[in-house]
């Protein structure tokens, strides 16, 4: 699978390698080349830096021949735009974005993106974790 | 009209006193509590502080009622979240600003009513008055045909004759003669053409540079 994964922040870069070592070919977008270290050498995918917003950093990365676009920036707008920039636009398949505010997130999701949002989540997990005695103490 | 203006900048600004002499009932989203201050006297207390990319300050703003929501922050992304955000609560009409032109055909896929690019609007003047630019281009179709603007400059090779005396590139096409008068007609064989003359042509992108030395000739004006 082609994967495009835009943000090369702790998740986006983790995910890339977990991605890269499966086989599947990698391509990353940052806007600063130093978050490539995040990578480390084993990795085998592309580095390309631009503002994934852009359609010609896009276009670089190899949007129109892509299985799927991963939206991991910090900015949920940002990922929102090129999400759906990926979805109307190249017409890229699966598509999906992160969106740390859970309001937004549903929005998003209603409006057709597979979106995940880490503190919906989150918060779920630890309110679980709560209410659930430990396995050991 | 209740109109919401999402950007409290220049363009917001500007746009709000517009539409507040005209009588309509208008509230200026900003996002910074300074600037909010700054133009809240100057509006008649029309101003929200908040982030209008949430929907609770949308919510706030009474977004499900309003008749227009205009989107006119500098960011492009805020403005498709906004527009996407107010259609999702209801609103039919959404305009948003656009500062990469790029960007266009995204808000309109989405269904973004109106998008308007103070950039292309620049360009385009500019490219009207630099009169160097003999040849514009106005847009790209299927199949690698383009289609261009040229005006006929004094020192036209083919100023003076018939659309039939014209050789042109292979597949090109002359489909429409606008004169200085800015009068358009539909060429003919017989149609003269003359400097001043404004011909939509459609050609082969690789034939341009081919097409510009024939109707322009080769050594006019400074580009190249």
């Amino acid at each position: 699978m082609n994967v495009i994964i835009m943000g090369c922040g702790r998740l986006g870069s983790r995910i890339a390698g977990i991605l890269d070592r499966q086989g599947h070919h990698v391509t990353v977008i940052d806007a600063s080349e130093s978050a490539f270290r995040r990578l480390g050498d084993a990795f085998g995918g592309d580095r390309v830096v631009g503002n994934g917003m852009d359609a010609s950093t896009l276009e670089r990365a190899g949007i129109e021949s892509a299985d799927a676009f991963m939206a991991i920036t910090q900015g949920d707008n940002r990922n929102y735009f090129s999400s759906q920039m990926a979805h109307e636009v190249y017409g890229v398949k699966r598509v999906l974005c992160r969106v740390y505010d859970p309001v937004r997130e549903e929005i998003f999701r209603d409006l057709g993106l597979e979106t995940f949002s880490p503190t919906s989540y989150g918060a779920q997990i630890m309110v679980d974790m709560l209410m659930h005695e430990p396995a050991r103490r | 009209m209740y109109i919401l203006i999402a950007g409290g900048g220049k363009v917001g600004y500007h746009l709000a006193e517009e539409l507040l002499a005209e009588n309509n009932e208008v509230l200026v989203i900003e996002r910074d509590p300074g600037r909010a201050a700054q133009i809240r006297d100057e509006l008649s207390g029309n101003v929200l502080t908040g982030d209008s990319c949430e929907a609770t300050t949308l919510d706030l703003a009474g977004v499900s009622r309003a008749d227009l929501v205009a989107a006119v922050t500098g960011d492009d992304e805020d403005n498709l979240v906004i527009c996407d955000i107010a259609r999702y609560r209801g609103v039919v009409r959404t305009i948003a600003r656009i500062n990469n032109p790029r960007n266009e055909l995204l808000f309109r896929k989405r269904g973004i009513e109106t998008t308007i690019s103070a950039t292309q609007a620049v360009l385009a003047q500019i490219e009207q008055e630099l009169p160097t630019q003999m040849m514009i281009p106005l847009l790209q179709l299927h199949s690698g045909l383009e289609l261009v603007e040229i005006k006929l400059p004094e020192t036209s090779p083919v100023a003076g004759r018939s659309v039939r005396e014209v050789l042109l590139p292979a597949e090109s096409l002359i489909s429409l003669i606008v004169d200085p008068g800015g009068v358009p007609r539909m060429p003919s064989g017989d149609t003269r053409l003359n400097a001043g003359d404004a011909l939509v042509v459609v050609s082969r992108k690789e034939s341009l540079d081919m097409l510009k030395e024939q109707l322009i000739g080769s050594t006019h004006g400074l580009d190249t």
